[in-house]
C-alpha cells in the first residue's frame, strides 16, 4: 500500500494521554526524505508531544507510528547537565554514536563553536548550548532530524544563519526534517509542510494555505497570517511592528 | 602465594576497587547512592539464606538483591510513595528481617560486627575466584552498555529517540549494582558498601573533565582506599571496611584542594 519510499516517519491519528488529559491527539502527518515539516501552535498545543510521538519516546500511544529509519537525531527542547557528571563538548557529540573526529569538527564549524570543542558542557551559554546540540544533531548525518525549538536563546543573526543551515542539511544530506519553531519568518521561508496544533490538528497544508485559514487566523491572530502571506512573493524588505518598510 | 589472610584481603580488595570505581561514577551521577543503600541493607537477608542452606554467600546476596531491586521497581510503579520513602522502607525492613532472622538461626553463631562493617580475616581462596571472575564479568557487561547508559544518563529522550534502548540499559545497571554488592559485602560489609561506591567517585569528580577521567581516578582512588585501609586496619587492629572508607574519606577531602585551586586560577 505504502509505495511512496520516501517516507521516513508517518503518524496516523496519534495521540497521547496522560492521566485523563489528552496531550495531543488526532494528529496525522508524513516526513519525507528532503522535506521540512513544520509544528506550530502555542504554548501546551502538543508540538513537544508530537514530536516525541514520532521519535517513539512515548509508547503507550492512540494511533500509529510508522517508521522507517533509524538514523535519527533528536534536539530536545530542553537538556540539563548535572554538575556531578563532567563532560566536555567533545564527549558530548560522541554520547549517542561514535564518530570520526573531522566529521565532530567540520559540524562544529558549521555551527560557529568549534572553539567551544574542549569545554565543559555545563559552563556553556544557553545559545552556545543550542549549537552544540544541533552541531551534534547534524554531525551523525540523519536521515531524520527532529528540532524541538532548535535556536533558542540564539542570538538574531546566528538564529537565521542557522535555519539556513538547516535548510541546507534538509538539502545536502536530503534528510526529512521535522522541526518546531515558534518563527513563522521561518516557518514560510523553508518550510515545506506546516501542521498547525492546538491539542489537535488545527490545520495543515503548505505555509501559504495555512496562513490563510480561518482556525489559524483564530488562534494567532491577523497579524501573523500577514507575516506569512508576505513571503508569498519575493520581497527584499520586511514589514516593521509600525508598519514601516525596512529594507533588507 | 594467598596462604597469607592479608595478601588475601588485599587481593581481593583490588579487586573489588576496579568494579566499583566505574559503578560508583553511575551512581553519584545517576543519584542512586540510596538505591545502593537499599541494596546492601537487604544483603543481610541474603547472607542468613546463604548460612541457612549452605550456599556461596556471593550468589545469595546478588540473588536477593536481584529481588529486592524488581520488588523496588514494581513498588515505584504501583504506589504514589515517592521514591526516597520506597527505598527507605525496603532499606530498613530488609534490614531489619535480616537481623531478626539471625536471632533464630542459633545454631549458627554469626560474627555481626564483621557482617555489617567487613572483616579482612574472612576472605577465603574461593572468595578471590568469585570476585575476580564476577568483577571482570561485571567490567565487561559495564562496557557493553556504556554508551546507552551514558547517554540516559545525560538525557534519556535522547537516547530513546536515537534508538540506544535506556530502559535494558537500566534494567542490566541495576542488575550490575546487585552484582558488585554481592561481590564486595564480606570485605567492606553491608553498610559500608554505598561508601566504596560513591565516595572515589565524589573524589574523582573534583578533579576531572570528562566521564573517562573520572571512572579512571575512580578507580585509582578505590584501589589507593584499599591498600592504604588495609594496611591500617592491619596495624591498628580495626575493621577492614571502616578503614578503607576512612583513607577514602582522606583522598576526597584532599582533592577539594584541587577544586579551590582551580577556583582561583580561573578568578
Amino acid at each position: 500500500m505504502n509505495s511512496n519510499n520516501n517516507i521516513l516517519v508517518k503518524l496516523n491519528n496519534a495521540g497521547f494521554r496522560q492521566g485523563e488529559k489528552w496531550l495531543v491527539e488526532g494528529v496525522s502527518l508524513t516526513v519525507e526524505k528532503g522535506k521540512i515539516v513544520t509544528l506550530i501552535g502555542p504554548n501546551g498545543s502538543g508540538k513537544s508531544t508530537t514530536a516525541k510521538i514520532a521519535l517513539g519516546i512515548y509508547k503507550n500511544i492512540e494511533g500509529t507510528v510508522e517508521k522507517y529509519t533509524t538514523k535519527v537525531s533528536y534536539v530536545p527542547q530542553k537538556i540539563s547537565i548535572d554538575w556531578t557528571l563532567p563532560i566536555r563538548v567533545y564527549d558530548f557529540m560522541l554520547l549517542t554514536e561514535t564518530i570520526e573526529d573531522s566529521a565532530i569538527d567540520e559540524a562544529l564549524s558549521l555551527t560557529g563553536v568549534i572553539h567551544l570543542k574542549n569545554k565543559n558542557l555545563g559552563s556553556l551559554s544557553g545559545g552556545e548550548f543550542q549549537r552544540v546540540l544541533i552541531a551534534r544533531a547534524i554531525s551523525k548525518k540523519p536521515e531524520l532530524l527532529v528540532l524541538d525549538e532548535p535556536v533558542q536563546g540564539v542570538d538574531y543573526t546566528g538564529e537565521i544563519a542557522l535555519y539556513e543551515l538547516i535548510k541546507k542539511i534538509s538539502d545536502t544530506l536530503n534528510c526529512g526534517i521535522l522541526l518546531i519553531s515558534h518563527d513563522l519568518h521561518m516557518v514560510m521561508k523553508a518550510t515545506d509542510h506546516v501542521v498547525c496544533l492546538n491539542g489537535h490538528v488545527c490545520c495543515s497544508g503548505s505555509p501559504i494555505d495555512v496562513a490563510k485559514n480561518n482556525e489559524y487566523k483564530a488562534l494567532f491572530g491577523e497579524k501573523a497570517s500577514q507575516i506569512l502571506t508576505t513571503y508569498e512573493h519575493k520581497h527584499d524588505h520586511v514589514h516593521s511592528d509600525e508598519g514601516e518598510i525596512k529594507k533588507n | 602465594m594467598f596462604d597469607d589472610f592479608f595478601i588475601r584481603a588485599l587481593v581481593a580488595g583490588i579487586g573489588i576497587a576496579f568494579v566499583t570505581g566505574p559503578l560508583g561514577c553511575f551512581v553519584v551521577w545517576r543519584r542512586l547512592s540510596y538505591f545502593g543503600d537499599t541494596l546492601s541493607h537487604s544483603a543481610l537477608l541474603g547472607v542468613t539464606m546463604a548460612y541457612t542452606f549452605d550456599l556461596n554467600i556471593a550468589i545469595s546476596v546478588f540473588l536477593i538483591s536481584s529481588v529486592i531491586a524488581l520488588i523496588l521497581i514494581q513498588l515505584q510503579k504501583k504506589t504514589n510513595l515517592p521514591g526516597d520513602a520506597l527505598l527507605g522502607l525496603l532499606a530498613h525492613s530488609s534490614l531489619a528481617v535480616g537481623l531478626v532472622v539471625i536471632g533464630f538461626l542459633t545454631f549458627i553463631r554469626f560474627d555481626i560486627m564483621g557482617l555489617l562493617f567487613g572483616d579482612i580475616l574472612a576472605v577465603t581462596t574461593n572468595d578471590l575466584l568469585v570476585i575476580w571472575t564476577g568483577g571482570a564479568l561485571i567490567l565487561i557487561v559495564l562496557k557493553l552498555i556504556w554508551k546507552p547508559l551514558l547517554a540516559s544518563t545525560v538525557n534519556y529522550e535522547l537516547a530513546e529517540a536515537e534508538g540506544l534502548n535506556p530502559d535494558r540499559a537500566k534494567a542490566i545497571f541495576t542488575i550490575l549494582m546487585a552484582a558488585v554488592i554481592a561481590i564486595s559485602i564480606k570485605m567492606v560489609g553491608l553498610l559500608l558498601i554505598t561508601g566504596m561506591l560513591i565516595i572515589p567517585a565524589a573524589m574523582a569528580r573534583n578533579i576531572s573533565d570528562s566521564p573517562q577521567k573520572m571512572v579512571l581516578f575512580s578507580i585509582i582512588g578505590g584501589l589507593l582506599s584499599v591498600i592504604l585501609g588495609l594496611y591500617s586496619s592491619l596495624e591498628f587492629n580495626t575493621s577492614s571496611g571502616p578503614s578503607i572508607i576512612a583513607a577514602a574519606l582522606i583522598l576526597f577531602i584532599l582533592s577539594l584542594f584541587k577544586i579551590k585551586q582551580s577556583i582561583k586560577l580561573k578568578n
